[in-house]
């Protein structure tokens, strides 16, 4: 415990009063805020779900129908939300069930706590009934953990946690708690976390690499941007948005940074990486300044390392010290939070356009258009496209919807062709890709925007993963609309397959249930669509409902997803077909 | 990149779980650690990790990084052989009788400027502080007399330069 004088919490007026760990815990929660929280009960946390239930005109817990679902809401609803998702299991396998949630989350920067039960502490070690080691099982996916044997550690330890989870770049933290602890009474007195003496999450600007960032743009003729989450994390699409509109640059998106900058304005020049759009992978190596922000050059947007914008300077505007010159070498580095960076540089670039460079991109988007984006939204053949599907979508939502995605082709496709006005809209597993995350993430998206349209679109396979969540949905009456893009098959497994495997389609292709009747099965409202006349009328009904809708799409069946760059290959060997 | 030897000196609170955390981050990336060792540092309530590694230059900044990264870690260092002082010990446990028997043994002892810890009527413990060549000359010395036991420990080191936790700690104190 010698570690808790080393934080520093503000000070409270309260007297203490006793209660029990179990209560403590809840007391903390709504302490900061956290009203919401998903979970699954079980023997070790039992004494906190107890509380609970004393608690739940305050506290409002929502039962998953797996752990794993659990932590993917609480993802969903940071998400939307902005604030931290809490997620509550029990010991042993409760606990491990986390796992894929929390490393998602880790990889991700999504705020999270977890909470789990543990066997009682004279148990520990011992391999009693569901003991696990989920401190040592989750240490390498977490942002920090800790185990909580005694009652009176709670207060201190769960304030560390809200504070850590949400502070510098965000992240999964989780508290293990033994069941003797939860039932201990003790003096409680709450007071939040303001400060820990080892951890410094918002290191200052740097001047003199200001001014060295600001030569580099002054600089440059043919300068892009490329941004990531970190804009949202930040809060900064603000100042993003009068950045890229002041300095006249060209900026792209990585997956995770999507819906940052609205779909449809003149200088978001679409999506980096291996699905991304052709213009800003083949202009990644034209560019002379590489303005990257609040991202973290991921394998999937650089391709080959060797051959990645060796051409031009780089300039990195990042939070987390470890993610500069991790991957790319930055000529320029501004080690702070980018809403603080780019108020900064804004302020003191002048206005610029950059008309000849941009006819670039134009250049590029008519070719990309010509070769992929006509077919994809305005197909010849029979068979609905995911394409079409999402410009559907589109029509009805007007950008307005929050767009929850799984992984695989559908993901790319709807990140490609979705539209955005607002941020925060686009809840993606981007790192980590984990199929089973969109359902379960829906859910909290939903219940951390309440007042928007949440549209899930995933795929045949990823939905089976996670498809128990349709209780919960129905049992809460989640009014999400969930979007079935079938085609029979793993997608994008098979599209590798196709590829760079001869077309040995091994264990990709899906005989699959009737998706409606089990929807049906859960008093949900569902239809499947597999013409493209019916298409158009079925969305429009799927958005006009208010409560929990089910769409299966029946698309083409071999399909594949382009521009694509292969593994390991350049940016430049970006492939149209 | 050529491998080199670095010294990384890590500043931690003392916390449970800490050193499980700094491991994961070496396994991760499948690098096997020359040596560890811990131990509390000059400042109270905080210790200090010293980790020995063989590794090209650019990747032992990117480990320190991630190391730093690890809430519980005040500040993490890497330096080079020339950069620190660092000394190795090692324990050489040989049959009493030898010491006796064979006259060479008292020669090697005193050649290598080794220390005698214990001497019982079963056996003797040598002890030897120095730089790896130095303990393991000694240990090939003796070995031909039959090593009961042999033990060396992890690197410590202190660096020549300054490390300045107590600055980084007062600046949070004044901060707060």
């Amino acid at each position: 415990m010698k570690n808790h004088k080393n934080q520093k919490n503000q000070k409270s007026p309260n007297d203490s009063i006793t209660i029990s760990g179990a209560e403590a815990v809840i007391r903390c929660l709504l302490a900061e805020e956290a009203n919401l929280v998903y979970g699954y009960p079980g023997g070790a946390i039992m004494p906190i779900y107890d509380e609970l239930y004393k608690y739940k005109d305050q506290l409002h817990h929502v039962l998953t129908r797996h752990e794993q679902g659990a932590t993917h809401a609480a993802q969903g609803f940071a998400r939307t939300s902005g604030k931290v998702g809490v997620a509550l299991a029990t010991s042993g396998p409760g606990a491990t069930n986390l796992v894929t949630g929390i490393a998602d989350a880790q990889i991700d920067s999504t705020p999270m706590i977890c909470i789990t039960g543990q066997v009682a502490s004279h148990l520990l070690g011992s391999d009693a009934f569901q003991e696990t080691d989920i401190i040592g099982i989750s240490t390498p996916v977490t942002k920090w953990n800790y185990q909580i044997t005694k009652a009176s550690e709670i207060p201190e330890i769960m304030a560390k946690a809200f504070y850590i989870a949400r502070s510098g770049r965000p992240g999964p933290v989780l508290i293990d708690i033994t069941k003797d602890a939860q039932f201990e009474m003790f003096d409680f007195n709450y007071v939040k976390c303001t400060g820990i003496r080892s951890y410094w999450p918002n290191p200052p600007l740097n001047t003199n690499h200001l001014e060295e960032a600001l030569q580099l743009i002054n600089e440059a003729k043919k300068p892009f941007i490329v941004w990531g989450q970190g804009v949202i994390l930040g809060q900064a699409e603000q100042e993003f948005k009068a950045f890229v509109e002041k300095s006249g640059i060209p900026a792209a998106w990585t997956i995770l940074g999507l819906s940052a900058l609205p779909t449809d304005h003149p200088l978001n020049r679409g999506m980096v990486g291996m699905h991304g759009n052709y213009a800003p992978n083949l202009l990644t190596n034209e560019c002379d300044l590489l303005i990257a922000i609040g991202m973290r050059f991921d394998d999937r947007v650089t391709g080959d390392l060797n051959t990645y914008a060796k051409q031009a300077k780089v300039l990195h505007l990042e939070l987390d010290p470890a993610e500069v010159n991790k991957n790319v070498k930055a000529d320029v580095a501004l080690i702070t939070n980018c809403k603080i960076s780019l108020k900064a540089l804004t302020k003191r670039i002048s206005k610029n356009t950059f008309p000849k460079w941009l006819k670039r991109f134009d250049a590029l988007d008519v070719i990309e258009n010509e070769k992929v984006i006509k077919g994809d939204l305005f197909p010849i053949k029979p068979g609905i496209t995911m394409g079409e599907s999402i410009a559907m979508i589109n029509k009805y939502t007007k950008g307005d919807a929050v767009i929850v995605t799984d992984v695989g082709q559908h993901q790319m496709v709807a990140c490609r062709y979705a539209k955005f006005n607002q941020s925060k809209s686009n809840v993606t597993s981007g790192g980590l890709g984990t199929m089973g995350f969109a359902l379960p993430a829906a859910i909290g998206a939903k219940m951390g925007a309440p007042i928007r349209e949440v549209v899930a679109v995933i795929g045949d396979g990823g939905y089976q993963m996670t498809i128990q969540e349709l209780g919960t949905i129905f049992q809460q009456q989640v009014a999400v609309k969930i979007v079935i893009l079938n085609n029979d098959f793993l997608g994008m497994v098979r599209q590798w397959q196709q590829l760079f495997f001869d077309k040995r389609y091994a264990s990709t292709e899906m005989t699959n249930p009737d998706f409606v009747t089990i929807a049906k099965g859960y008093h949900i409202e569902a239809e499947r669509v597999e013409k493209r006349e019916d298409l158009d009328q079925a969305v429009g009904r799927m958005i006009a409902s208010e409560k929990p809708f089910f769409l299966e799409i029946c698309v083409e069946k071999e399909n594949n997803v382009f521009p694509m760059i292969p593994t390991g290959a350049s940016v430049s060997d970006i492939r149209l077909e | 990149m050529e491998k080199k030897t670095y010294t990384i000196s890590v500043y931690s609170e003392n916390n449970v779980g800490l050193l499980n955390r700094i491991s994961a981050i070496f396994l991760k990336r499948h690098i096997n650690l020359e040596s560890f060792s811990t131990s509390e540092s000059e400042i109270p309530n905080v210790f200090r990790f010293v980790i020995v590694i063989n590794i090209t230059p650019d990747k032992v900044h990117k480990i320190v990084q991630q190391i730093e990264k690890q809430i519980d870690v005040i500040k993490a260092y890497y330096h080079t052989d020339e950069e620190t002082i660092f000394q190795e010990n090692a324990l050489y446990k040989v049959k009493s009788s030898f010491l006796f028997e064979e006259r060479q043994i008292q020669n090697i002892i005193k050649a290598s400027h080794a220390t005698i810890v214990t001497v019982s009527p079963e056996f003797f413990v040598i002890e030897k502080t120095g730089f790896r060549e130095e303990t393991e000359q000694l240990r090939k010395d003796l070995s031909p007399f039959g090593l009961l036991q042999f033990v060396r420990s992890g690197r410590i080191s202190v660096t020549k330069a300054k490390m300045g936790i107590s600055e980084i700690l007062n600046t949070f104190k004044n901060n707060n």
